[in-house]
C-alpha cells in the first residue's frame, strides 16, 4: 500500500495551559476530498493552523507523502505544497488579478525588478483557464464577486504547485451558481490528484462533494466515515455526543392578528413592489439567492435604507421609518447578517453591547441606570444561556454561537413585536443552532412575528410556517408549509414563475 | 457564573489603567530626588497651571479620538476664540458676555468640523487639517496679525487668579475633568461615543444617530479648545495671533500616553489627565534641571513612543 498524501496522528496542542487538541488526526489520500466536521471550538481550525505552520504542535506526527515533517512556519508549508483558502480572503482588493496571483514572485526582466506585464498576463490566463474561468487578469480584484475571488485564490494555490488544499467554509458567501462551479473545480482537481480538506457546517454539501468525513469533538478525533456509508443523524450524534431528536423544533400555533403588513415596498434597483404580511405567532421565511434583495428588504423595514415608495403597517397603524431609531420605537428588531460587522461592537463588553439598543429605557435624563443595566444583562445571559465569564467580558472573546446569542439578546431586550433574523445561524455550530431554533419557536408562540431570512434552504423549510421567495428584487413565490418544497422554492428563486 | 471586576472604566484593562499612573509616579519620584524644588507646593501648582491648557484640549480630543477621529484644529480654535473674547473686551463688552461669545464661537467651529466629517464625509484628519488652516487664517485676519490687548481685572482673574490658593485654571481643569468623566462613564451619550468608535455600523443599526453624536463630539472638542483659549488670553492679558500653534500635538500626545486607542472605542479620560500630567511634569522637571529645550523635545518624543510600545506589548 502506498503512503497517504497526508497523515496527521495524535496531534496535541495547548495554549497557556488549556489543552485545545488532545488526540486529533486524520489522513488524506491524493485525489480525495476529506471533510472535517465538528462544532465551533472542536479544534478544526487549530489543527489546520498546525498543518499550515501557523502554530507548532506539542506532540504527535505530521507525515506528508510518508515523510515525517516538522512544519515550523507558513513558508515551509507552502514549500510542501500545502495551501489554505480561508474564509477571509487574502487578496489585495486594489491590485489586479494577475498581480495578486504572482504577488512576491512577479515575472521580471533579469534582476531589474522591471515587471514583464505581457508574460504575467499570459501565465495568469493559463492558470485561470485551468479552472475554466474566463476572466481578464488585469481586472481589479476588488471588483470581482466573492466566488470569483475565491477561484483566484485557488488558482494562486495551484500555481504554487499545491498538492494539499485546505478549504475553510468555502461556500459561506457564495451563490448557488458559484457553489456549483466551485464543485466542478473541486471535481477536476480530484482527477489531477490534489487532496482537499473541506471544512463546512453544511451537511448537504459535504455529502455531495466529500469522499470521507472526519468528525472532531473537544480536541479529539471521534471517528472517520465514508460518506456513502453514513448519514446526517450519525454525524450529528458524533459531533454533539448525543442524539438530537428534531433538527427543526417548530411547533406552529394558530396565528393571531396581522402584525406587520408591507405594501408595494420599492427602492430603485434593489427592491421592486414587495408586499407581504406576517401575523402574530408566525414565522415567515424569506428565501432567495444572494443579491435577490432579501437583506435590502430588511434594511428598508428597519430604516437603514430609505424606500422610494411603499407603506409599512404595524398592528394596523401605518408607520414612518426613516432611521433605525424609528424602527426600534415601533417595535421592530433586526438581527443583522454579519454579527461582527453589523451586530456587535467588538471591543465593548457583553453588558455594553446588550444595553446598546436599550439605552433609552435604561436611562433617565441621559444618565444610565446602572442597576437596571445590570439586571438586563443578568436576565439575558440567563434566558439565552450565554456562556461567559461575566458581564464585563469583551464580546470579541466569545465563541461564534455565544456572540450570536448576544446579538439576539440585545434585540429581545427591546421587547419587539416584529423580529427580523438575517442568516441567524451562519457560522454557528449545531448545538447553538438548535438552541436558536428553539428560541425562535418559543418567541413565535409568545406572539412575536418573525421574518427569517436564510440561504440555508432546509432551515427555511424546517422553521417557517410560510415561505416567501425573492428573485431580482421581487417576490416570485409564496408557499404554505405543505407546498414549500426544495424544488418549488429553488424554481421561484431562480426566476421561474410557479 | 462568576462576576469579573465590577463595572469600572470602559474596557480598559487593569494594566492599561495602572500603566500611565505608574509612569507618572516614577517620573515624579525621580525628579523629586534630583531636584529639591520639585515637590514644593508652589511648584506643584505651577505645574498644574501649566498643564491646564493642554489638559482642556486633550479632554475634548479624547472624545474625538474615542469615536475613531482626530481633531487637528484645536490650536487654531483656541487662538480664534481667544481673539474674539479679547476683541469683545477691548471694545468694552461685559467680561462674562465676552467669555460666552468666545466659547460659543469655539463650539460652533467644532460643530463645523463635525458636519464636514459626517455630512461631508471628509476624513477627520483632512477636514480638521483644512479647518486648522482656515481658523488660523481667520485669527490673523481678525487680529490683523497683532496681539489684542485689553484691560479687565475680572477677566484676567480667570487666568491668573487663585481660589483658596488654587490657581483658577486648575479649578477649570478639574471641574471639566469630573463632568466629562461622568459623561463618558454614566450617560447614554458617553456610551454612544464608545459604540461609534468600536463599530460605527453596529452603533447605527442599534438606533444610535451616529452623525448627530459625532457633530456633538467635535463641538465638545471645540468648546474645550475655546475655553482653553479664553483662559490663555486671560493669563497673558492679551490674545496672540499665533497662540496655540501646534498645541494639537501635545493634546494628542496626552490622549495617547493615557492609553486611549487611536482606532477608537477604547480608552478613558483619567488616562488623558495623567498623560497631560506626565508631559507637564517632564517639561517642568527638565526645566528645573536646566536641560536645554532642544533635548526636552527629544525626551518628550521618547516618552510618547515608550507609552505606545508598552501598550502594544501589553495587548499581545
Amino acid at each position: 500500500m502506498t503512503n497517504p498524501l497526508l497523515e496527521m496522528t495524535q496531534i496535541q496542542k495547548s495554549f497557556s495551559g488549556v489543552q485545545v487538541l488532545t488526540d486529533a488526526g486524520f489522513s488524506l489520500e491524493s485525489g480525495e476530498v476529506h471533510a472535517l466536521m465538528g462544532e465551533n471550538g472542536a479544534g478544526k481550525s487549530t489543527l489546520m493552523k498546525i498543518l499550515g505552520g501557523i502554530y507548532r504542535k506539542d506532540g504527535g506526527r505530521v507525515r506528508v507523502s510518508g515523510v515525517e515533517r516538522e512544519i515550523s512556519d507558513p513558508r515551509e508549508a507552502t514549500g510542501l505544497g500545502i495551501a489554505m483558502i480561508h474564509q477571509e480572503l487574502n487578496l489585495i482588493p486594489h491590485l489586479s488579478v494577475m498581480e495578486n496571483l504572482f504577488l512576491g514572485r512577479e515575472f521580471v526582466f533579469g534582476r531589474t525588478g522591471w515587471i514583464r506585464w505581457n508574460r504575467m498576463k499570459e501565465e495568469a490566463k493559463k492558470w485561470l483557464e485551468q479552472l475554466e474561468m474566463d476572466l481578464d487578469p488585469s481586472v481589479k480584484t476588488g471588483d470581482l464577486s466573492v466566488g470569483q475571488q475565491q477561484m483566484v485564490e485557488i488558482a494562486k494555490a495551484l500555481s504554487l504547485e499545491a498538492k494539499i488544499l485546505v478549504l475553510d467554509e468555502p461556500t459561506a458567501a457564495l451563490t448557488n451558481r458559484e457553489i456549483e462551479s466551485l464543485f466542478n473545480v473541486i471535481r477536476s482537481l480530484k482527477k489531477q490528484g490534489v487532496g482537499m480538506i473541506y471544512i463546512s457546517h453544511r451537511m448537504e454539501e459535504i455529502f455531495e462533494i466529500c469522499d470521507r468525513i472526519t468528525v472532531m469533538r473537544d480536541g479529539e478525533t471521534v471517528g472517520t466515515r465514508v460518506s456513502s456509508e453514513t448519514d446526517m443523524d450519525e454525524l450529528v450524534r458524533m459531533m454533539v455526543g448525543r442524539k438530537i431528536k428534531n433538527r427543526y423544533p417548530r411547533n406552529p400555533v394558530m396565528p393571531g392578528e396581522e402584525r406587520l403588513c408591507v405594501e408595494g415596498l420599492t427602492r430603485k434597483g434593489e427592491v421592486k413592489d414587495v408586499s407581504f404580511s406576517i401575523r402574530q405567532g408566525e414565522i415567515v421565511g424569506l428565501a432567495g439567492l444572494m443579491g435577490a434583495g432579501r437583506t435590502e428588504t430588511a434594511d428598508l423595514l428597519f430604516g437603514v435604507r430609505k424606500p422610494d415608495s411603499g407603506t409599512i403597517r404595524i398592528d394596523g397603524h401605518e408607520v414612518r421609518i426613516r432611521r433605525p431609531e424609528d424602527a426600534i420605537r415601533h417595535g421592530i428588531a433586526y438581527v443583522t447578517e454579519d454579527r461582527k460587522q453589523e451586530g456587535l461592537v467588538l471591543p465593548l463588553s457583553l453588558r455594553e453591547n446588550l444595553a446598546l439598543p436599550n439605552l433609552r429605557s435604561l436611562s433617565a435624563w441621559g444618565v444610565i441606570h446602572r442597576q437596571k443595566e445590570a439586571r438586563l444583562t443578568e436576565e439575558t445571559v440567563e434566558t439565552l444561556s450565554v456562556k461567559t465569564s461575566g458581564p464585563e467580558q469583551e464580546v470579541r472573546t466569545l465563541s461564534g454561537g455565544n456572540q450570536q446569542k448576544v446579538v439576539i439578546g440585545k434585540w429581545l431586550a427591546t421587547s419587539p413585536r416584529v423580529l427580523i433574523l438575517d442568516e441567524p445561524t451562519r457560522g454557528v455550530d449545531i448545538g447553538a443552532k438548535e438552541e436558536i431554533y428553539r428560541l425562535m419557536d418559543r418567541l413565535a408562540r409568545e406572539g412575536l412575528a418573525i421574518l427569517l431570512i436564510s440561504s440555508d434552504l432546509p432551515e427555511v423549510l424546517g422553521m417557517s410556517d410560510r415561505v416567501l421567495v425573492m428573485h431580482e428584487g421581487r417576490i416570485t413565490g409564496q408557499f404554505d408549509k405543505d407546498e414549500a418544497t426544495q424544488e418549488n422554492v429553488m424554481k421561484a428563486a431562480s426566476g421561474g414563475e410557479v | 457564573m462568576q462576576t469579573q471586576l465590577k463595572s469600572s472604566g470602559m474596557q480598559v484593562s487593569w494594566v492599561q489603567k495602572v500603566g500611565p499612573l505608574l509612569g507618572l509616579g516614577v517620573i515624579v519620584v525621580a525628579l523629586s530626588l534630583i531636584s529639591r524644588d520639585f515637590l514644593s507646593i508652589t511648584n506643584i501648582f505651577n505645574v498644574l497651571r501649566q498643564i491646564s491648557i493642554n489638559a482642556l484640549l486633550a479632554f475634548g480630543m479624547t472624545f474625538v479620538i474615542l469615536t475613531g477621529g482626530i481633531d487637528l484644529s484645536v490650536g487654531s480654535i483656541l487662538a480664534l476664540s481667544g481673539a474674539f473674547s479679547a476683541g469683545m473686551l477691548a471694545s468694552g463688552m461685559d467680561p462674562v458676555l465676552a467669555i460666552l461669545t468666545g466659547v460659543a464661537a469655539g463650539t460652533l467651529m467644532g460643530a463645523v468640523n463635525g458636519v464636514l466629517v459626517t455630512k461631508g464625509r471628509v476624513a477627520p484628519f483632512i477636514a480638521t487639517l483644512a479647518t486648522m488652516t482656515i481658523f488660523r487664517g481667520l485669527t490673523l485676519v481678525y487680529t490683523e496679525g497683532r496681539p489684542i490687548a485689553y484691560e479687565n481685572d475680572l477677566f484676567s482673574m480667570l487666568g491668573k487668579g487663585y481660589f483658596l490658593e488654587i490657581p483658577i485654571p486648575v479649578i477649570w481643569m478639574l471641574i471639566s475633568f469630573f463632568i466629562l468623566y461622568f459623561v463618558l462613564k454614566n450617560t447614554t451619550f458617553g456610551r454612544h461615543v464608545y459604540a461609534i468608535g468600536g463599530n460605527e455600523e453596529a452603533a447605527m443599526l442599534s438606533g444610535i444617530r451616529t452623525h448627530r453624536v459625532k457633530v456633538w463630539v467635535y463641538a465638545i472638542s471645540g468648546l474645550f479648545a475655546s475655553l482653553a483659549g479664553v483662559i490663555l488670553t486671560a493669563r497673558l492679558n492679551s490674545a496672540q495671533p499665533t497662540a496655540g500653534t501646534s498645541y494639537e500635538l501635545d493634546a494628542i500626545a496626552a490622549v495617547v500616553i493615557g492609553g486611549t486607542s487611536l482606532a477608537g472605542g477604547r480608552g478613558w479620560i483619567v488616562g488623558t489627565l495623567i498623560g497631560a500630567m506626565i508631559i507637564g511634569v517632564l517639561d517642568n522637571g527638565l526645566n528645573l534641571l536646566n536641560v536645554s529645550s532642544f533635548y526636552q523635545q527629544v525626551v518628550k518624543g521618547g516618552v510618547i513612543l515608550l507609552a505606545v510600545l508598552l501598550d502594544r506589548s501589553k495587548k499581545s
